[in-house]
């Protein structure tokens, strides 16, 4: 007897696949580059994806870095930017050259896979995203490249425009050459901070000043650095004129004019991909954040699944180097091609990267600018959250609520009734809900709430990554060709006829499902 | 020592269930094997206009009442306007009303022009609408929250990351609930809503309670201006913009999942949540710019004919199974109050729930989910 079929389900759904490619690599950065070229030599057909130039609509809500509004005009023509970034990343014409199917202004916005809730899917699929219409690929292997994304630290004023990512910077004067400051304060004076200052003197931006928390001594960046000092606000009506910084004692106040602040703290590893496919993960304050779990290949815990680059892994030696990266890149294609079944080399694994405590410097960073009396601290950006309202779960500001009961609750009575957990935090406060994806606050949440409990910033559940992973219209989701199957069984919610009866109408004997019942019951 | 109950799950039904019996004084904890309202009781459509079920009058009548009653913010708003693009969806939205307004409620009929009054980015195709003049929608995360906080301010207790490992019985009766955590917990009285666990939990008590768990899913945009009725869905998806002035919408294939141990497994997005975007982006072409910026994924249970199992059951004499089969928000301040009365009471005066009795399920087959086709489905596995 053949089973029964509930039409309603997703069971025999067929989800169309535009073609089906034995490996994609997910970001054209020195890694994912490298990784490509080598697997198309090795005898892989290869696509490599890549999100830059990102959607003109992107720049301005700082994904998929923080570009603190400061790329110019010529950053909203795709088609210049696509030459641009053609010829600023001089590996793409090697892997054109290899036979690689790049892919320019093409983002991922998800990917679905067999696991605990979902064994429908005839095979692996990856959502392709461009302007103006969503695909989905097939793949055997994946290899994310993803790089890593700005870690923002919250300061008086970082919510004005002209404070931006180290990351931005990077891309606004490299690969889009169109960064539309003159003057810029860097905050951090490690090696993602000497490495911005490198890049302004490349470009002819001026560096008025570099800024650090910390006492340490400083490296020789040839302008000036203020050690052990803290922002105290950012100068400018409207955008960033300046900066105000203070020793925590409040002493030696100095005004520096600047038109843009770089923060170049850290980095983060671009993990929410691997996340999406259920990829496991450990929090690794030495390389900066959560990472996913992989062998010395960068095979993750997923089969067919490869991180490679700074999304694995992000440090000083990679902040420095993209050698480093690329060889990332070669080890993780070589273990693809050798899980093919080609027959490829053992690529030299690169050099573990010293083991540095980064959680450090976030929770350094807080506790200068973050403390008890910096209640209106905005946090998070998109949602408007400040300090006080995130670490006692107030809720939004257009809600009305009585005062009175909030006082007894803030984040440490929750604690009281189990560990903190963010995502908790984020659907109560709606810190990390906005159209950002949480990208400005994630990591500052995590950390604030940590302190919060005197828990290690690990404790603290990663939240978790849901498509699409970059912020996607209405109107692209929806240009694609729905099955029709899919459009004759659609309903709201099942199909279980006798559950939109009215209750006083008894379950009639055989009625098990009808598409038009749910069409427009459901209330 | 006071009479004492273990509400065995933390969501919508429990919590409310919990609270409910703490406002008439009844000593009470709920146990709960994660988060409260972390599963599908914090992730759905956040609807409250439920006009088939016997608790739709309880339900209307306590939704304008939850934030007062709680002190915490639900984000309750009243009222529901349903949209048909086509002249079928339409009557099919018609046909759902009728069911309310034999019970008394009013709702309005919209030409297209008067629902565009209402929701300016709705379709100039649609068909019409109906404006309904009862029923509404809340904030779930923050309902979840406000009956956890106040059932805690009325000093009832609840028990977080506890699993309820089994139950102790003596003469007919549970005198103790059993968890990894806490040990053994004493009872006179316990309510099973655990969702989709709720069958193996029962189980344990050798008693069978037929629900299929289900993964459903939802989307949501960036914030848009606010329309003046939040509660504006059709076209085969449900859901709301909320106060913030998001799109959250699902609807579209489920998919019937295992549920092998006491864990919910983290309940992932398919591809339809495309397809979800397509019939929002049919429903409101005019804000097809608005972007996505998340989704998510749920589990929820269903009973073989899809209503509620809510009753005291009669051996043991002291233990009420509750599961609302795949609807259980929205009705969650009703049927918490009828749970609590089954509870303390044996009854409950103010709904009939002689059809949400467990019994009708007596002569159920062994593999009704087969039946039905409510097993997990691969292509892999034929």
């Amino acid at each position: 007897m053949p089973a029964a079929r509930d039409p309603t389900s997703i069971a025999h759904k067929n989800f169309s696949i535009s073609e089906h490619v034995p490996l994609v690599v997910v970001g054209a950065g020195a890694a994912g580059i490298a990784a490509a070229v080598m697997a198309a030599r090795l005898g892989l057909r290869t696509m490599l994806v890549d999100e830059h130039p990102v959607a003109p609509g992107l720049l301005g809500i700082d994904v998929p870095w923080m570009f603190g509004d400061r790329m110019d005009a010529a950053a909203r023509n795709p088609a210049r930017m696509v030459e641009r970034i053609v010829a600023a990343r001089p590996g793409l014409q090697e892997a054109f050259d290899a036979g690689v199917d790049v892919r320019l202004g093409v983002s991922v916005w998800s990917a679905f896979a067999d696991g605990p809730t979902s064994k429908a899917l005839a095979a692996p699929m990856l959502g392709l995203a461009d302007g103006e219409h969503a695909w989905f690929v097939g793949f055997d292997r994946l290899i994310v490249a993803a790089g890593a994304r700005d870690l923002a630290l919250a300061f008086p004023g970082w919510d004005r425009p002209g404070v931006m990512g180290a990351l931005g910077f990077a891309a606004a004067v490299g690969d889009y050459n169109a960064f539309s400051g003159r003057r810029i304060v860097v905050l951090g004076a490690g090696a993602l901070g000497e490495q911005t200052v490198r890049r302004a003197g490349a470009a002819a931006v001026e560096v008025a000043a570099v800024i650090d928390v910390a006492a340490r001594s400083p490296r020789d960046f040839g302008v000036p650095v203020h050690s052990g000092f803290r922002v105290r606000e950012v100068l400018g009506a409207t955008e960033v004129e300046g900066v105000s910084i203070a020793r925590p004692d409040g002493s030696a106040r100095t005004q520096i004019l600047c038109d843009t602040i770089v923060l170049a703290i850290d980095t983060v590893p671009n993990v929410e991909l691997l996340d999406l496919l259920g990829c496991a993960m450990r929090f690794a304050p030495d390389a900066g954040g959560y990472v996913p779990v992989t062998d010395a290949q960068g095979r993750c815990s997923r089969v067919g699944i490869y991180a490679a680059g700074d999304c694995a892994v992000v440090s000083d030696e990679g902040h420095g180097d993209p050698r480093w990266a690329a060889a990332s890149g070669r080890s993780a294609a070589g273990a693809a091609a050798r899980d093919a079944g080609l027959a490829a080399p053992v690529e030299p694994t690169p050099p573990e990267p010293a083991a540095i405590d980064r959680d450090a410097w976030r929770r350094e960073w807080l506790q200068a600018h973050a403390g008890d009396d910096a209640t209106t601290l905005p946090i998070c950006l998109c949602e408007e959250v400040p300090l006080g309202d995130l670490l006692g779960v107030r809720p939004p500001r257009y809600l009305a609520y009585d005062a009175a009961r909030f006082a007894q609750r803030d984040v440490r009575s929750l604690a009281a009734d189990g560990p903190v957990n963010q995502d908790q935090i984020k659907r109560l406060t709606r810190a990390g809900m906005g159209l950002c994806q949480g990208r400005r606050c994630r990591e500052q949440v995590q950390v604030l709430l940590a302190m919060q409990g005197n828990q290690t910033s690990g404790s603290v559940p990663m939240p978790s990554y849901r498509a699409p992973l970059r912020p996607l219209p209405l109107s692209v989701l929806a240009a694609f060709e729905e099955s029709p199957e899919m459009q004759a069984n659609w309903t709201a919610w099942f199909g279980i006829a006798a559950q939109w009866l009215p209750h006083w109408q008894e379950v009639p004997e055989g009625l098990r499902y009808e598409a038009s019942w749910n069409l427009g019951r459901l209330e | 020592m006071s009479f004492h109950v273990v509400v065995v799950g933390g969501g919508a039904t429990g919590l409310s269930t919990a609270w409910w019996l703490r406002r008439d004084g009844v000593a009470v904890t709920v146990v709960e094997k994660g988060i409260v309202g972390w599963e599908a009781s914090g992730r759905n459509g956040g609807g409250a206009t439920h006009p088939v079920s016997p608790l739709f009058a309880e339900e209307q009548r306590l939704w304008p009442m939850m934030d007062d009653l709680l002190g915490y913010p639900t984000e309750y708003q009243s009222r529901r306007l349903r949209i048909g693009l086509s002249r079928r969806q339409l009557d099919l939205i018609l046909e759902g009303v009728a069911v309310a307004r034999a019970q008394g409620f009013v709702a309005h009929e919209l030409d297209n022009q008067a629902l565009r009054e209402l929701v300016p980015f709705v379709s100039e195709a649609a068909a019409g609408g109906v404006l309904l003049e009862y029923g509404g929608h809340a904030n779930p995360q923050r309902t979840l929250q406000a009956y956890a906080w106040a059932l805690q301010d009325l000093g009832g207790v609840i028990q977080q990351h506890s699993t309820v490992t089994g139950f102790d019985t003596v003469g007919g009766r549970v005198n103790g609930v059993r968890t990894d955590h806490q040990g053994v917990i004493g009872c006179d009285a316990v309510v099973l809503a655990a969702g989709p666990h709720t069958a193996q939990l029962a189980a344990m008590l050798g008693i069978r309670v037929p629900v299929a768990p289900a993964r459903a899913e939802m989307i949501v945009t960036e914030p848009l201006p606010l329309i003046s009725i939040g509660g504006a869905d059709g076209n085969g998806v449900y859901g709301r913009q909320t106060l913030r002035g998001n799109l959250a919408y699902g609807g579209g294939p489920h998919e019937w999942i295992d549920l092998p141990d006491a864990q919910t497994p983290r309940a992932v997005n398919s591809p339809v949540m495309q397809s979800v975007a397509k019939r929002v982006f049919e429903l409101f072409p005019k804000v097809a710019h608005a972007r996505v910026i998340r989704s998510w994924a749920g589990v929820i249970e269903n009973t073989p004919d899809g209503r509620p199992i809510l009753e005291r059951l009669a051996n043991p004499s002291n233990l009420v199974v509750a599961t609302m089969s795949s609807v259980g928000f929205g009705l969650s301040p009703a049927s918490g109050r009828a749970l609590a009365q089954l509870v303390t009471r044996g009854g409950c005066d103010f709904a009939d729930l002689s059809q949400l009795r467990l019994s009708r399920f007596d002569a159920l087959e062994a593999d009704w989910k087969a039946e039905l086709g409510w097993l997990p489905w691969s292509p892999h596995a034929a």
